[in-house]
Parts: structure tokens; C-alpha cells; sequence
């Protein structure tokens, strides 16, 4: 009998066979060489129950560890994923389509991800959005080569340093194989891009674009006031990367004159899933509307008047444009986008706000307690900070604190550096939670 | 579902009195706030609903989908099988879900293990010598095997390979990704089989060739029977060869990528391996190389130390470098290990060998319907060239139209671009007989619709949600946000 997942009896296959006047199924593979044909049987487990299964499962995840408190952050943010959210996205009409080729049967993926557009063009105060991308990272490095592309023969790129140095390498290997020559510019005392390289650098030429974070790295937020003019002055592109949830309270990147938006929209209620999948946003003035990367959902009407939503402006794309598309993309993050979706309406602006001044408080609070200690200090004093800051100590402080911490049932943050540490408070955690961790540090 | 009551968009439902969140307390003291030129100046327009509104809406909204578990989707290329859901249990496990990717390494040995286990089980499959998970997707898959390829070239001091060779039946994603990878495309024609002309390929074979691309079986679903010696001829070049792994899925336990000389290879773990597609993605699509290229893959790594212990090396001078922060799109990972595990090394090749026979199958059935253009067996897929009689004026997209109709995903419809009406269909191992009998029917009765009432299928679909949207308007006046249809409905 076949396994569990197909449906042939011995019957059918005989049947089907005959009408392909074959005798067996080694007849349909008479086109592979012999000599290629794998004659052995695979090295791996033979078929496996679902009691089975479990057992595997059960016997390695049980190797991870989880905490209690998660102060974790460096791009990735612990926040609650609404019941709902799980609950909807397995409702299979979403979770078994395909890309929406035939709207008329996928307007359901086609309706969410332009609610999904309309939501990050708010967010992000620019005009156009795509369906979504891999992740953050990608976002921003398919946002340097629009840049490019855009400025036709201009081929260098400024990004600032203190850009996450995770999302910093994704950019320079796509620079790299592009083509592209990627500068980096410096950070000054107070852990913010320095202006003054800006404007020397942007005068030299040749500047396609600028990239620059919101809030960066460290969890600052930087000033960028006149950035946009200097280089728009120059015919350079403003490349913003920034935190979504973070976007109702702080200036947007449209606000700041950007011109295109990326960011890795984990923050907005998917899980932290080890790494993925994660949900890349990418947002662009009109005026690039033909430039950007990937799919985009339009409202038109059917021939009977209906509003309905087609997949668009398709000629950017690789099955069309082939490698004069704009990307090789093919994907988006769809279900992801679909979560996103879920996750503002529940939330809206007021859940949004609500949400991000539990966490400033407590990340202020925090980084006030922490100092008073006396074991810890701000790495950067005098600089304005959202949720996230980052603390310096000598190594072996910091190797005591966050062994005690872990022993305690707290992740203390992401250890950038031997002697950084960079911390992230969300609505997850409350104030008793991180009394603990207080107690922590002033015991190490 | 009923559009007139349940066809709003979400910010068509919304009123400024409702909410649908509750937050812990804030027990911290009120702090400053943020300085007025940091702050946010003009308030986000985002949809204010109530919790059982929005549970109302995605629900309806899901009812105007078709997915695998809905019908039969015989979309040529994306290996549309049933998803298992075992495979959604167990990745939906909360000490995965709630894993921060930088956690440290003796954290999150449990994560990193069933990484490395999937490594090696793909590594066995495509008969490669180590893979790479991290990349997020089939092109993002074969970018990061060509960014590989460009830094073998590169270590070896030879700067002067510009070029990527692919076949004129390619993936679209085949000729991009080359492009972002900053490489020259060179195209090769079919011949009139569908093969690669080997004559043709020798001709653009030089020193300044890095890689050859390949779909095998390829996306007539043909398997390419010159490959020992298309794979002597690229080597000889000094050019490496390039699996897409697409169409992977038929020679599960009959043939592997390693052993018929391909050096680098992509997997999508949404075609083969089971993992849903979800719309769009998210999808995973894994890199393997052949020993000798192992140094190139891209960190973050995950290695097995010498206790038997896993750590993650975020740094390596002769890697190609990084493609993704993290290790990738570790859920959809999780699930293509539970499907391995569901199918066992048995099960695997019962899945090559029942797509293969499911295709024939409907091909033999078909072909006195419509244009087969190229005769013999095929693999998991086969084209049709539109209808046999072509006096009906009935074309490939009016056929597929009218397929939704009938309850069935149309097949890819105008790819590959070798023929005019191009019809591409793969059933998948995990359609029964019955129901590709089923479509069996439909198909011949929409050819013998378009001999004796072809209006009714030139003016398909009539029973979908909706009916044939107005792409070129949406093209010409694109209205892509809820802003922009606002604005529209002011102007009208």
C-alpha cells in the first residue's frame, strides 16, 4: 500500500500505467542515463508515525532553552502575537494558495496584501508599497540597488554605521557581487551618523544613495533634519531603515523627507521563530513607483463593475523583464503580510502608541535603575533612545551578569560587543520582571 | 460568501469608538516624552475594529481563496502537493516560536540540531556535499549559488568570467537572478525536442563563461538526457554548472544533482519538501555544493564542534558572504524535516515516481485534445501547446478561465515561452485518480465547448467572486493603496 499522503492502490497504478503503455513505472525514466540513476536507497530514516515524529521532536527542542523574560532585541523584538492571528492564518484558503496568478479565485490573498500596502504606505508616510519582501535585510539591499538603477551612472552608496551590523553584511555581499561601491559613514560621540562626512562625501560625487536607520543600531534616534535636502541637492536617493511599530510615535521616514522606507516588519506581532520568517517592508515615493522590486496589488473593477484587486505594473518583473527586471524576486512573504494585516487591525494607532510607551517607559526606567547601580553605564549619555539602549562594563562584569541573568530565567539582551550589551524592553515584560534583573546586576 | 455584506475592505469597517487590543498595565513612572522634532507629525490612518469584526473579515475574505485544500491546482512548475499537518504542529512549537535568533549558541542547541539534521538529509537527497538553509527562496536561492560561484572564480584569480549561460526554457528567475548577481546573461536555444542544444551551448562556452543554469527535468518537463555530456563540455570550460532544483520533486529516489555533475544546486522547500506556500511565501529555498565549494557558503554556518555540541560561525574570510541576518526561514525549515521524517527514505521515492506517473497519465489521456508538441514520456510536468484544433479561436488563457469554473486551479498558462498557447500541468503524487480522472473530463469538455459553444469559454469565468478584473486599467491608473482609492471615488 502507498503511504499516507497518496492516494494510489495498486489498482490505479496499474490502470494508469496501461494507459501509458508502459509496463512499469521504470519505463516513464527510460530518458535517464543509467549510469545516473541513484540505485542505492537513501541514507535517512525510513517513514515515521506521527507518534514518531513527536518522539524526535520532543528529544532535540527539549535541548533549547526558554525565558521567562527576553531582553533581546538587536532588529528582533518580543512582543505578544494576538490569538487571532495563528487562528486566521491557518484557515487553509490562505495557508495552501499560490501566488495570486488568477485573481479570480485568489481574492483573498490579493484583498489582504492591499490592505497590507495601504497600511505600510501609513506607516511609513510614502506613497507606494509592494506586497512585501524576504526580510529587512533584503529590503534594504534590494532599496541600494533601486538606488543604482535609479541614478543610472552613479554606482556608490553611503551607508551609515551604525546600521545593524547584521543587516550591514546582507548589504555589502549584494554590493559586492553588484557591483556597487558601498562607503560607510562614521558615527559620532553621540552613537549617530555624522553629518559633516554626509555632506563632504555627497560633494564628491558619483552618490547614488544614502542609508541611514531609524531607530539605529544602539536603539537612537537620530536626528536627520536636512538630510533629505542634501541629497536631493546632490541627486541622491534617502534610504531609511527603520522599526515599523515604532513608526507611530516617532517621525516617519516620508516626514524626513526619505525616499524609499525598508525595514523588517517582525516588530508588528510575528514571532521571533529563530530567525523566520520575518517580513520585509519596502515603501517608495510615486516617483519610483516603476522602480521598486517585487509584487504590487491594484483595485480595478471586473466586467461586471466589481471591485476586485489584480496583481500590477508587472512589467518590472522578472517573468516578464527576465534579467531586465528589476529583481529577481519572485516571492513575497505573503502569509507573513497577511499576519501584519491582522496584527494593525487589532492594534491600530492607539494599540500601536499604547503599546510603544510601555515599552519607552520601561526601557527608561530600566536604563536609569540599571545605572544606579553603578555596575553598568550608557554607552551614549546624551542621546535620545526608544526602547532600546545599549550599556557598557568591563567584559567580565558583563559575563557575570549575563550568566547570573540566565541562571535566573532572563535573556539579558544581545552582547554586541565584549564589554556592550544591548538591551530591548517590550510590552512583554512588566516591572516586576525587571526588578529582578536590577537585583542581578547589582549582585554581580 | 455574500459581497454585498461582507466585501468592505478593513478601513471600511472602522469607527474611531472601537478597539480590538488589550495591553498589560503600564506600571512603569511616566517618562519625558520623545523631543517634538523626533516625533511622528501627522497621525497614521490605521483601521480602528473590534476583535470579533476582524475575525469576520479574514474569515470571509479566506472564502474568495483556492488553495490545495480546496481543489486540485495543477500549476506546472509549483509543485502544488498536499501540505502535511503534522508539519504545521510541530513548527508550530513554542520553544521555536519564541527563540530569539541571536540567543546564545548553548541556548538553542535543540534549534541548531534539527538545522543541521535537515543540512545533511538534503545533502543526501541532492547528492551534494554540505547546504546552506539560510536562503529565504527559490530566486533567493539561486542568487546566493551564484554569488557562490563568482567567489570560486574569484579565489581562483579569475576575474574575467562575466557570464551566466542559460537555456531559452528557463525560469525567469533564472536570467534575474544572474543580473543582481552582476553577471552577463547569455541565452541558448531549445531544440525542437526541448533539450538543450549542445552544439549551440559549446559555441558560447569560453573563458569568460562562470556558469551554466539548468532545469532538470526541465520546465517542459523533459529530463535532459545530454547531461554527462553538457556536464564534461561545461567543466572543460573551466565554467561551473547550476541546478535549479524547481523541479526536483520527480527524481525523489531515481537520480541526484551531485551525480549528474552539477557543482552548485537550490532546493525550494515549498515545491518538494511540502511546505505551504502561503500565497506567496514564505518560501525556503536551500543551497547545496559539491565538496570542494563547502568554503563558500554563506555564514551565519552552523557547525558540529568535535563534543558533538552545534555553534553558529558568524564569520568566515573565504565564504561569499551573508544573505540573510539569521539562519533563515527557520520555521518553513522545521516543517520540510517533519515531511522527510513523515515520508522516510521509502516514502520519498513513491513521491518521484507517482508525480511522474500522475503526469503521463493525464498527458496520454489529453493529447487527442490538444497539441502535444513534443511526444514521449515526460516527468512531473508537460506543456500542451493551447488546443489541437486551433480553428475555434479559443486560446490558453480562455481554457484556464474556464477551468476555474469547474472548480480547479488553472495550470501555469504562457510559460515556457517556446510555444504561443503554452499550458503547463503537474498534478503532484497526491492527486488520486479519481479526481485527475475528473479534470481528465473537464479539459476534453472544455475542448469540445470551444468546438460547439465557444462563447461560453471565451467569456469565462462565470461562476467566480468575481469575473475577469480589469488588469489593463489597473496598470494604466494604478490605484494601490486605500488612499489612492479614496481619492478616486472623490474624483468620480
Amino acid at each position: 500500500m502507498s503511504h499516507r499522503y497518496f492516494p494510489h492502490t495498486p489498482d490505479d497504478v496499474e490502470a494508469m500505467l496501461l494507459a501509458c503503455g508502459v509496463n512499469n513505472i521504470d519505463d516513464l525514466y527510460v530518458d535517464v542515463p543509467d549510469s545516473l540513476k541513484f540505485k542505492k536507497e537513501y541514507n535517512l530514516p525510513s517513514e515515521m508515525s506521527e507518534t514518531e515524529i513527536d518522539r524526535y521532536f520532543r528529544n532535540i527542542l527539549k535541548k533549547n532553552r526558554r525565558f521567562e523574560t527576553v531582553l533581546a532585541g538587536a532588529g528582533y523584538y518580543s512582543h505578544r502575537t494576538p490569538s487571532v492571528i495563528p487562528y486566521l492564518t491557518s484557515r487553509s484558503e490562505f495557508l495552501t494558495a499560490y501566488t495570486p496568478y488568477q485573481p479570480e479565485i485568489s481574492q483573498g490573498t490579493l484583498q489582504y496584501i492591499f490592505e497590507f500596502q495601504s497600511m505600510m504606505t501609513q506607516l511609513t508616510g510614502l506613497e507606494i508599497s509592494n506586497a512585501s519582501m524576504y526580510d529587512g535585510a533584503t529590503a534594504t539591499a534590494e532599496a541600494m540597488i533601486m538606488a543604482v538603477s535609479n541614478a543610472r551612472k552613479k554606482n556608490r552608496v553611503l551607508i551609515s554605521s551604525v546600521m545593524n551590523p547584521t543587516v550591514l553584511k546582507v548589504v555589502q555581499t549584494y554590493a559586492h557581487y553588484h557591483g556597487i561601491t558601498l562607503e560607510f559613514l562614521k558615527t559620532d560621540q553621540n552613537g549617530s551618523t555624522s553629518k559633516e562626512e554626509l555632506e563632504s562625501e555627497l560633494t564628491k560625487g558619483d552618490v547614488a544613495g544614502v542609508i541611514v536607520s531609524t531607530p539605529n543600531f544602539y536603539g537612537i534616534l537620530e536626528d536627520f533634519s536636512g538630510w533629505a535636502d542634501i541629497c536631493h541637492q546632490n541627486k541622491a536617493l534617502l534610504i531609511m531603515n527603520c522599526i515599523p511599530s515604532t513608526l507611530v510615535s516617532i517621525k516617519s521616514p516620508g516626514e524626513w523627507g526619505a525616499d524609499i522606507a525598508v525595514g523588517d516588519a517582525q516588530s508588528l506581532g510575528l514571532p521571533l521563530s529563530f530567525g523566520g520568517p520575518y517580513l520585509g517592508l519596502i515603501c517608495c515615493t510615486k516617483a519610483l513607483m516603476r522602480k521598486i522590486p517585487g509584487r504590487i496589488v491594484g483595485a480595478t473593477v471586473d466586467n461586471k463593475g466589481r471591485r476586485s484587486f489584480v496583481l500590477t505594473l508587472q512589467a518590472r518583473e522578472q517573468h516578464i523583464r527576465r534579467e531586465k527586471a528589476t529583481s529577481n524576486i519572485c516571492s513575497n512573504q505573503g502569509l507573513m503580510a497577511l499576519c501584519v494585516t491582522i496584527y494593525l487591525s487589532l492594534m491600530g494607532k492607539d494599540g500601536l502608541e499604547e503599546s510603544n510607551k510601555i515599552s519607552y517607559d520601561g526601557a527608561h526606567w530600566l536604563a536609569k535603575e540599571l545605572c544606579a547601580t553603578g555596575k553598568l553605564k550608557m554607552t551614549f549619555q546624551s542621546s535620545v533612545f526608544f526602547n532600546e539602549f545599549c550599556v557598557t562594563a568591563h567584559e567580565e562584569v558583563l559575563n557575570k551578569i549575563t550568566a547570573l541573568a540566565m541562571e535566573n530565567d532572563i535573556l539579558p539582551g544581545v552582547r554586541i560587543d565584549k564589554d556592550k550589551l544591548l538591551i530591548a524592553v517590550t510590552e512583554t515584560t512588566d516591572k516586576k520582571q525587571l526588578e529582578k534583573f536590577i537585583k542581578i546586576v547589582q549582585t554581580a | 460568501m455574500n459581497k454585498e455584506i461582507y466585501g468592505n475592505l478593513i478601513f471600511e469597517l472602522s469607527n474611531q469608538n472601537r478597539k480590538g487590543y488589550k495591553l498589560p498595565k503600564n506600571d512603569f513612572p511616566d517618562e519625558d516624552v520623545i523631543p517634538e522634532k523626533l516625533r511622528r507629525e501627522k497621525e497614521p490612518q490605521l483601521p480602528q475594529v473590534d476583535e470579533p469584526t476582524v475575525v469576520r473579515h479574514y474569515t470571509n475574505m479566506s472564502t474568495n481563496n483556492f488553495g490545495v485544500d480546496t481543489g486540485f491546482y495543477p500549476l506546472g512548475s509549483c509543485t502544488m502537493k498536499y501540505n502535511p499537518k503534522i508539519n504545521e504542529q510541530i513548527a508550530s512549537d513554542d520553544s521555536i516560536l519564541s527563540a530569539h535568533p541571536y540567543q546564545p549558541d548553548s541556548t538553542v542547541q535543540g534549534n541548531l540540531e534539527l538545522y543541521f539534521n535537515l543540512q545533511r538529509f538534503l545533502s543526501e537527497i541532492g547528492g551534494m556535499a554540505e547546504f546552506t538553509l539560510n536562503p529565504y527562496a527559490g530566486a533567493h536561492g539561486e542568487l546566493t549559488g551564484l554569488m557562490i560561484i563568482k567567489a570560486y572564480h574569484e579565489s581562483n584569480g579569475d576575474t574575467k568570467r562575466n557570464k551566466v549561460v542559460v537555456p531559452d526554457s528557463a525560469h525567469g528567475t533564472n536570467p534575474a537572478s544572474a543580473a543582481v548577481a552582476g553577471f552577463d546573461v547569455v541565452e541558448v536555444k531549445s531544440l525542437p525536442d526541448g533539450t538543450i542544444d549542445v552544439e549551440s551551448l559549446k559555441a558560447v562556452l569560453d573563458d569568460s563563461v562562470a556558469a551554466v543554469m539548468m532545469t532538470n527535468p526541465n520546465t517542459l518537463g523533459i529530463f535532459e538526457k545530454n547531461i554527462p555530456q553538457i556536464s564534461e563540455i561545461v567543466h572543460e570550460s573551466g565554467a561551473l554548472l547550476y541546478y535549479d532544483g524547481a523541479n526536483l520533486n520527480p527524481l525523489l529516489g531515481v537520480a541526484r544533482p551531485g551525480d549528474m555533475g552539477f557543482d552548485v544546486m537550490h532546493i525550494n522547500l515549498h515545491k518538494t519538501f511540502s511546505t505551504p506556500h502561503g500565497g506567496g511565501g514564505p518560501g525556503s529555498g536551500p543551497v547545496g555544493v559539491r565538496k570542494g565549494l563547502e568554503k563558500f557558503l554563506p555564514y551565519p554556518k552552523v557547525v558540529r564542534k568535535t563534543d558533538g555540541s552545534f555553534s553558529i560561525m558568524t564569520d568566515d574570510k573565504e565564504s561569499m558572504g551573508s544573505i540573510s541576518p539569521t539562519l533563515g526561514n527557520f520555521d518553513v525549515q522545521v516543517k520540510a524535516l517533519t515531511y522527510i521524517l513523515s515520508l522516510g527514505k521509502e516514502g520519498l521515492k513513491e513521491a518521484g515516481s507517482l508525480a511522474t506517473l500522475n503526469a503521463n497519465y493525464i498527458k496520454e489521456k489529453l493529447k487527442e485534445y490538444y497539441l502535444l508538441p513534443i511526444e514521449g514520456v515526460c516527468k512531473h510536468e508537460f506543456v500542451f501547446d493551447g488546443l489541437k484544433d486551433k480553428s475555434t479561436g479559443v486560446t490558453t488563457l480562455n481554457i484556464a478561465k474556464r477551468l476555474l469554473d469547474m472548480g480547479y486551479h488553472a495550470p501555469t498558462i504562457y510559460f515556457p515561452l517556446l510555444f504561443h498557447e503554452s499550458l503547463m500541468i503537474e498534478p503532484t503524487e497526491t492527486e488520486s485518480k479519481e479526481t485527475i480522472d475528473q479534470f481528465i473530463e473537464a479539459m476534453k469538455k472544455i475542448a469540445k465547448e470551444a468546438t460547439e459553444n465557444p462563447e461560453i469559454v471565451k467569456s469565462a469565468p462565470h461562476h467566480t467572486p468575481v469575473t475577469r478584473p480589469d488588469d489593463t486599467e489597473a496598470a494604466l491608473h494604478p490605484v494601490v493603496t486605500w488612499n489612492d482609492l479614496k481619492q478616486q471615488n472623490n474624483n468620480v
